[in-house]
């Protein structure tokens, strides 16, 4: 346990010193933040509060970014090996990575919600637990999407190639950037597969129509996450290589097909019930519909 | 087995096709300075990563203080430090910090402050490990081998690519560390240093053990290699010097006789006699003891770096 925390804390301490970390994780979610509210809400605070949900996620999405390509630095550079011939289990590893990207990625996320509420006027911020449950579960099951992706890719160049065919769909066909009410139907149907879909649906659920922890879609939507997350973590620790030159072994590619399975199975069960992509229309027509700005959102029946 | 505190029976390893290890056994007792001498690719390090527990034996014995790598790899890793081959620490972590990130995961420690005086970087304590020279970061590398005062040392080509007066540097720690009786496992390709810190040497070449002796033993075994070089104010005929007691080969090359000895002191004592009767004198003479490369070139009939 002890190994775990001092990890933790020298992770956070060499994020810290990072430039690229200064970008990424927080130059680059305000400037999302900035673009979304001013731009696509036009500052109306009923509008911000509704792209909140995508403007957090999208936060919380960027973990596995950051945290995939530190891993593999570490291992090209032989630094994984040096922990290797400590105490270090290959967990202790794995799991500070995970709590100390989740306490970087907290204020962030508190100062984009300090923003809407002193610059854009937001006042009511719907469920907060609802919303810090899927911030922490979010940005835990992503992580570990970064992990996975570590423990596969032997460079990083393959690393940043496998990212950005991760980060793509994830991002447009999610309702993160173009929300999902507006897009294609096939477009819909395969963004019911995506752990992102979920995540911003419900999230923008929980901040603009105030869904309780204890909602169904809420529920659904945690127990997947959750479920991902384990397998993910549990698949990254069973890959994980210490050594440069060590490769990964064949039947691990179908190891990690194996973890899609929890939204495979929701995105099937989805297409069938549409209640998700039902859900965005309706908040979509609310946000759109006339009201004045700091109205409660109009709920569905 | 003995009582050794680090033993290796019969270890093969192989990397696909690649026999890397092949059927390696020596043991090294508590307080010893134990060498693996051999060429670039001889299975020197991968013999060290199985003792490390970094990689499993395909078969063979292996016992570290009494652990099994493979079986207790957590015990072990408690028991032993390591400075290793091509290894590294984040550009941005403190050298300070690394010495106390890495003594924390020890059951025991040693006080990091000791550390820092005793490898002399106590004014580097506050810099980033990408600010330090290779050879700072050798001696970083070396003293958070000692963080858990650990009961075996590795140190896997502790100086390779390290200028001469560093190299220097990492002989007078790792003769200190020998002074203490700590009990250390070095590979190297360098024969000076093989013959100057280590008790006993191993030569390995192509994954097995060819020799296996103290330094001065395995000259010793080479006995006959010799070399009594002398320079007369007349000339003799080599064949002449060739008969004499003791020598067992001479030639003659721009004037300076190479006699090839088996017993030097016979061999000089009737050179000497011989020319005192055939009226010659000395000009100068040479006794070139054998090195541990003339050993491993009689072995393998190859140079070291070949």
């Amino acid at each position: 346990m002890t190994n775990f925390l001092t990890l933790t804390r020298m992770r956070l301490q060499l994020t810290l010193r990072n430039r690229m970390f200064l970008f990424f994780s927080v130059i680059m979610p305000f400037a999302f933040f900035f673009l979304y509210a001013g731009v696509f809400a036009k500052g109306n605070p009923r509008g911000v509060r509704y792209l909140l949900g995508p403007i957090i996620a999208l936060t919380v999405m960027g973990s596995f970014w950051g945290l995939s390509a530190a891993l593999v630095m570490f291992r090209e550079q032989g630094i994984l090996r040096r922990f290797h011939v400590t105490p270090v289990t290959a967990s202790d590893m794995l799991a500070s990575s995970i709590v100390a990207n989740f306490i970087l990625t907290l204020p962030t996320i508190i100062v984009e919600l300090l923003f809407a509420r002193f610059i854009f006027h937001v006042k009511d911020f719907g469920d907060v637990s609802t919303s810090f449950v899927l911030i922490a579960l979010g940005t835990m099951s992503f992580a570990s999407l970064g992990l996975v992706v570590a423990s596969v890719t032997n460079t990083m160049q393959e690393t940043q190639v496998i990212n950005q065919l991760i980060w793509l769909p994830l991002i447009f066909l999610s309702g993160a950037t173009i929300p999902l009410a507006d897009l294609p139907q096939v477009v819909q149907r395969v963004g019911l597969f995506l752990p992102a879909t979920y995540l911003v649906t419900e999230l923008q659920d929980a901040i603009y129509w105030s869904a309780a922890l204890w909602n169904r879609d809420v529920l659904i939507a945690l127990a997947s996450l959750a479920l991902w997350a384990c397998l993910t973590f549990f698949l990254s620790a069973q890959l994980f290589r210490w050594e440069p030159e060590s490769k990964i072994p064949r039947r691990a590619k179908l190891l990690v097909a194996a973890t899609a399975l929890p939204f495979v199975l929701l995105g099937i069960w989805e297409n069938n019930s549409s209640r998700t992509v039902a859900k965005a229309k309706a908040m979509a027509e609310s946000v759109n519909a006339p009201a004045a700005p700091n109205d409660p959102p109009k709920q569905a029946p | 087995m003995s009582n050794s505190i680090l033993q290796v029976e019969n270890l093969v390893k192989h990397y696909g096709n690649v026999e890397a290890v092949r059927g390696v056994s020596f043991t090294v007792e508590e307080g010893e300075v134990f060498g693996l001498l051999g060429p670039n690719g001889a299975g020197k390090t991968s013999t060290v990563e199985i003792l490390e527990g970094l990689r499993a034996p395909d078969s063979g014995r292996v016992s570290v203080c009494g652990l099994d790598p493979q079986r207790s790899p957590e015990k072990l890793k408690h028991e032993i430090g390591a400075a290793l081959q091509s290894t590294s620490l984040p550009d941005k972590l403190r050298v300070m910090e690394a010495l106390k990130l890495f003594s924390s995961f020890y059951k025991r420690h040693r006080d990091p402050e000791e550390l820092l005086k005793r490898f002399g970087l106590v004014e580097k304590r506050n810099a980033f490990y990408k600010e330090l020279s290779g050879g700072q970061k050798q001696r970083l590398a070396l003293a958070m081998a000692l963080v858990n005062d650990p009961q075996v040392l590795f140190f896997d080509e502790p100086t390779s690519g390290l200028d001469p007066q560093v190299r220097r540097e990492i002989y007078d720690i790792v003769e200190e560390l020998k002074r203490e009786k700590k009990t250390i496992v070095m590979t190297t390709h360098y024969i000076e240093e093989a013959e100057r810190l280590c008790d006993r040497v191993a030569i390995i070449d192509h994954g097995q053990v060819i020799a296996l002796g103290s330094p001065r033993e395995l000259k010793e075994r080479s006995g006959d290699k010799t070399r009594v070089e002398v320079r007369l104010t007349r000339p003799e005929l080599p064949e002449q010097l060739k008969n004499l007691d003791g020598v067992t080969d001479c030639r003659e090359l721009n004037g300076t006789y190479i006699l090839h000895a088996q017993r030097p002191p016979q061999a000089i004592v009737s050179l000497v006699k011989h020319l005192e009767a055939q009226g010659n004198e000395l000009l100068g003479l040479e006794i070139l003891t054998p090195s541990l490369e003339d050993v491993f070139i009689e072995l393998t009939g190859r140079r070291l770096r070949d």
